[in-house]
């Protein structure tokens, strides 16, 4: 048995949450991302964006305050915080590909050393492929962290030398979450940031397909 | 386009309203082979009885411009599923219960353009602005790249994209007043805007009906003249999604 034990998905979600500061404005993909917001503590003043046109998105509702009409664009439904407010879609994609987001945080299917970042297929002959707004986040937010498990179900690598699944962007990504530690994207490549307690850099290294630095 | 039609004889003066009786009259006149921009995400500010009456008046071999490719077997999806559509524009191909067009595009007799959601939404401002197209980092190095001319404009490499002009929009709004001002509710807002200034046609469903005057000026998103066609459904809130 080993000595140390993965983090669940909602303590990854409370891990990446702890990194985010109080007065940026942050977008959550789909998946692990849209966890993130729970653990933001509500007196923290983060502000959220959804590309449906959301800025000021708070937690999801209680079942007496569910609004029809108001949803995240993972189609949750969510409420409106105190200062929030609504525009359209040209508008609320002009807010990420304006550079006017502080952090985009997106799922991963491969994160490559050089901040290449796949989330959208595993093949290139898809079948019923789901860009979404992935590429426009990955290419406008002024930062982009990627949420990803460490390894494939089958123990296949997901941080990598270099991406084998369909980009999303190219050379975006600046730090990678996993259940086992924490990178930052560098120009040498991955730098360990943090791990969970026990783990040994070789173990990590066994499960990382490019080289991981310790600063 | 129908500023002349829409004006009625109100006493001896002309006056604009633009509501027509019904659904089937909203969609007069749409032809085979129309680029038709529905509005709506999340089945919110979605034009159901737009799309349902669509269905009903028969137009075929439509390129339909809308966020998703349909979801489960209504709206959009069953559009598909009649096979009306021979072209889908989306940034969604798969979500929960997309059947109906995973089994078309199977079958081979459905064009698939996959477009990023803001490029798309950019695509159709920039058609409702008159820019016929515009250079975006969105993509570049991708698949979405592929047969794209490339550039690199202040040390990025960016890819041109073409604005997408509609022959007709399908929209929902939540108020709207006879020379067409729309004031959209919450997230029911997303496309509707954008796509109203991007086609030859603009077509509305409206929850409500306002007088003119009672829409507060400095609340209305879409003014009258980006609006053809009215019709008054009201339709209810949007289904509440239990996951």
């Amino acid at each position: 048995m080993p000595n140390w034990k993965p983090l669940t998905r909602e303590e990854l979600a409370a891990r990446v949450a702890r990194d985010i500061p109080e007065g940026w404005s942050v977008n959550l993909g789909i998946g692990i991302p849209t966890l993130i917001a729970n653990y933001v503590p509500h007196e923290r003043e983060v502000i959220f964006h959804s590309e449906n046109g959301i800025v000021g998105m708070g937690p999801a509702p209680t079942p007496e305050k569910l609004d029809p009409w108001l949803v995240n664009a993972s189609r949750q439904h969510v409420t409106l915080r105190t200062g929030g407010s609504y525009f359209h879609h040209a508008d609320s994609f002009a807010l990420v590909r304006g550079g006017h987001l502080d952090l985009c945080v997106l799922g991963a299917f491969q994160v490559a050393e050089n901040g290449d970042i796949a989330n959208w297929a595993r093949s290139d002959d898809e079948a019923a492929p789901a860009i979404g707004g992935a590429m426009d986040l990955a290419a406008g937010a002024r930062r982009i962290w990627a949420v990803m498990e460490h390894s494939t179900r089958g123990g296949e690598h997901r941080l990598l030398h270099r991406c084998t699944y369909p980009l999303t962007a190219k050379g975006v990504t600046r730090r990678v979450f996993t259940e086992l530690c924490v990178l930052d994207v560098t120009e040498r490549g991955f730098v360990l940031i943090d791990k969970v307690e026990g783990l040994g850099l070789d173990e990590l290294q066994a499960r990382t397909g490019a080289a991981i630095r310790s600063v | 386009m129908s500023g002349e039609n829409a004006a009625r004889h109100c006493g001896d003066t002309h006056m604009i309203d633009k509501f027509v009786r019904s659904v089937a009259e909203a969609l007069d006149g749409i032809k085979d082979g129309a680029i038709v921009l529905v509005g709506g995400f999340a089945q919110i500010g979605e034009p159901r009885a737009l799309i349902d009456g669509l269905i009903e008046q028969g137009a075929k071999n439509l390129t339909v411009v809308h966020n998703t490719a349909g979801r489960g077997r209504e709206g959009v999806a069953r559009l598909i599923g009649e096979g009306r559509v021979s072209k889908i524009v989306c940034s969604f191909a798969r979500s929960r219960g997309s059947v109906l067009f995973e089994e078309v595009y199977a079958r081979g007799a459905i064009e698939l353009e996959m477009v990023p959601q803001g490029t798309l939404a950019e695509r159709l401002r920039a058609a409702g602005a008159g820019v016929p197209a515009f250079f975006t980092p969105t993509g570049a190095g991708t698949k979405i790249a592929e047969g794209k001319e490339s550039r690199v404009i202040a040390g990025r490499e960016c890819i041109l994209e073409h604005a997408i002009f509609g022959d007709v929009a399908l929209i929902e709004a939540w108020r709207a007043d006879r020379w067409g001002n729309l004031v959209y509710r919450e997230a029911g807002r997303n496309f509707n805007p954008v796509m109203a200034m991007a086609a030859q046609l603009t077509i509305c469903q409206t929850q409500h009906v306002a007088e003119l005057g009672e829409l507060a000026p400095e609340t209305i998103v879409t003014p009258g003249i980006c609006v053809d066609r009215l019709v008054h459904v009201a339709a209810g809130d949007p289904p509440v999604v239990i996951s």
